[in-house]
């Protein structure tokens, strides 16, 4: 563990930056980090904090600066101002250190599409100085590891978009490193290899590798990440874990749908007595539809339907339902989210 | 697939911890992996040119296409004065243009890593950052003697002869390769330049004149006065009127000073460029983490 360091190290590191700071338990950590362009401010006093051996997802829309943290943070982008540390060890000070412990794998999934499989893999093994034995020997584990064996000898050029991505991971892995950024790592992949590629992140993950994912999609961040930092404008606008966020934004909401709409009056009087504060219950006679907002979750749904069934109204659909993330970005930015946005530039 | 085996290397495992490693190792050992990366580069730029033959084809496509043409058709029609065979005065000018054409493979290749996040990747990982460089312009070297090697086989079956003594004949091959080892430097900067792949076409607009606008296929005196000064202080002259020197082949030089030390400029050039384009060119590449 880099934090846990050595006499020698500890001589290198200055204790007021942010690694002298850093507790063990922390991966990553960002404080005021500021990116200006010529036209645009990328980041703007970010703050971030990462535990070690979580998987934490970055969710903004394009443009927002998300790629613009992972670069800095992978030591590609010096930042114009604020701190970070990746690993124990600061990313401006000690770029070398934080490259030996860190993987990167991203959109364009940049693996060389000449070569083959095998040979990519084994050029960055020796790249991280593995030495040309365990080059080998590493490319034949993560081949196998990502299902790429019986591809290991073709060019990437005729590899698939997953069969690419998978490869890009693979080499962002040969080193086992202590934390991988993945900077929108589904981004134009279908659904099967979207899968493919969580599936590998959720191993990872519970194998102890730290994550730190950028997306624009909401669902990928509320499967994969543990705590989610939403970002706008370059600033993190909120923090928490999915279901923190979600109940920012309110807690769950019962609905029931209606064979017939002559019984919404019932419906009604029944979903009332169980919702939140004295809230009154929304109908939508067109889709014979009651809904209210709900804080005793299971309990609530148990005695509407027992309300309902006595009164002999016929249901056709009855549940409880906790908001979204779309929900709960729309609340916090303004605007919906992916999709819609500006290519970003950054 | 078990989670076990992505651990397989420990979290401490320091890159080549039980090797000659580790970033900050004294400086022997910078140098030894400098040097060890380059080569791993190298390794996969020449992977390129065994997977990819057709980008040597490529390449000396166009000066094949010019043997052929100023041998076959345009030679006898041709004359350069003082009764010098024409062929055997554009052969050297064609080893010199295909030279200088070299800057832009360098930048195309450059663009390409550089587009498709390889160079990104790279900058990523705990290897020399020296190397993504040294290592483009080492196989851009062989790349360019595999090219005067084929060159020279194609003179020599159409005729061409050198009548230079055989250190003297190594002599110009050496020339020919300073001026592709300070156009790495060049090609590195405009690689890092240009704003993409699309664009690095244009540059056959910067190599057509600067290949030309020479004494490879004309001499400078026969020029209009003011595209012959042009000619006549383009380095890719210098080098093509020092091989024909070191050649033994007919110079018709038009008297003027930078013709009369042909092999001085001919090593003055390079060493210049280099000068002024090796550290534009580290810096575009540092320029890389703003």
């Amino acid at each position: 563990m880099a934090v846990s360091m050595s006499g020698t190290e500890r001589g290198t590191r200055r204790e007021t930056g942010p690694a002298g700071r850093m507790p063990p338990e922390v991966a990553v950590l960002a404080e005021g980090l500021e990116k200006r362009y010529v036209d645009k401010r990328a980041l703007d006093g970010l703050d971030l904090t990462v535990r070690r051996g979580t998987v934490h997802g970055l969710l903004g829309p394009n443009g927002a600066g998300k790629t613009t943290v992972v670069r800095i943070l992978a030591t590609l982008l010096r930042p114009d101002g604020g701190r970070a540390a990746v690993a124990g060890y600061e990313v401006t000070r000690e770029p070398e250190r934080v490259r030996a412990r860190i993987g990167l794998a991203g959109q364009y999934a940049a693996v060389d599409g000449i070569l083959t499989g095998r040979q990519n893999l084994e050029m960055f093994g020796r790249l991280f100085h593995l030495g040309a034995r365990r080059s080998r020997a590493r490319a034949t584990e993560l081949l196998e590891q990502f299902g790429l064996g019986d591809a290991a000898g073709k060019s990437v050029k005729g590899y698939s978009g997953g069969m690419r991505r998978r490869l890009d991971l693979a080499a962002s892995l040969i080193l086992a490193p202590e934390v991988l950024f993945l900077d929108e790592p589904t981004t134009g992949l279908d659904p099967r290899s979207r899968n493919e590629v969580w599936e590998a992140v959720r191993r990872l993950a519970a194998a102890g590798t730290t994550v730190l994912l950028t997306t624009q999609y909401l669902d990928e961040a509320d499967r994969l990440a543990d705590r989610i930092s939403v970002i706008e404008h370059g600033r993190t606008i909120a923090d928490g874990t999915p279901a923190a966020l979600k109940r920012q934004v309110g807690g769950e909401s019962l609905h029931v749908v209606l064979h017939d709409p002559a019984d919404l009056p019932h419906a009604v009087r029944a979903v009332a007595r169980v919702a939140a504060d004295g809230v009154r219950p929304t109908a939508d006679e067109a889709d014979r539809r009651v809904g209210a907002p709900v804080t005793t979750g299971v309990a609530a749904l148990t005695e509407v339907a027992r309300t309902l069934q006595d009164a002999g109204v016929g249901v056709e659909d009855l549940g409880l339902r906790r908001p979204t993330l779309d929900e709960v970005f729309l609340r916090l930015t303004g605007r919906p989210a992916a999709g819609t946005g500006e290519e970003a530039a950054a | 697939m078990s989670a076990g085996t992505v651990l397989h290397i420990p979290h401490d495992g320091r890159p080549g911890a039980d090797g000659p490693a580790g970033p900050d190792d004294g400086p022997a050992r910078r140098l030894y992996w400098a040097v060890a990366d380059c080569l791993t580069i190298v390794r996969r730029d020449l992977t390129h040119l065994v997977r990819q033959p057709v980008i040597i084809a490529w390449q000396l496509g166009f000066p094949v296409v010019s043997v052929v043409l100023f041998v076959y058709v345009f030679g006898s029609a041709m004359n350069v004065g003082g009764g010098v065979d024409y062929p055997t005065f554009a052969m050297p000018g064609i080893f010199a243009m295909t030279i200088s054409f070299g800057f832009m493979n360098t930048a195309v290749a450059v663009v390409v890593d550089r587009d498709r996040g390889v160079t990104d990747r790279f900058r990523s990982l705990p290897m020399a950052p020296s190397a993504v460089v040294s290592g483009r312009g080492v196989s851009d070297l062989i790349g360019a003697s595999v090219d005067l090697v084929a060159l020279a086989v194609i003179a020599v079956i159409v005729g061409w002869r050198s009548h230079g003594s055989p250190a003297a004949t190594l002599a110009a091959f050496g020339l020919l390769l300073l001026l592709r080892f300070a156009l790495i430097w060049i090609g590195v900067y405009l690689g890092l330049l240009v704003p993409g792949q699309e664009t690095a076409g244009g540059l056959y607009a910067v190599a057509m004149p600067f290949g030309m606008i020479s004494s490879v296929f004309t001499p400078p005196s026969m020029m209009p006065d003011w595209l012959g000064a042009i000619a006549l202080w383009n380095p890719v002259s210098s080098t093509a009127g020092a091989i024909r020197e070191l050649f033994g082949n007919p110079a018709t030089t038009g008297g003027s000073w930078v013709e009369q030390h042909a092999v001085l400029m001919a090593v003055l050039w390079p060493v210049a460029l280099t000068a002024v384009f090796l550290p534009l060119a580290v810096r575009r590449f540092q320029r890389l983490s703003r």
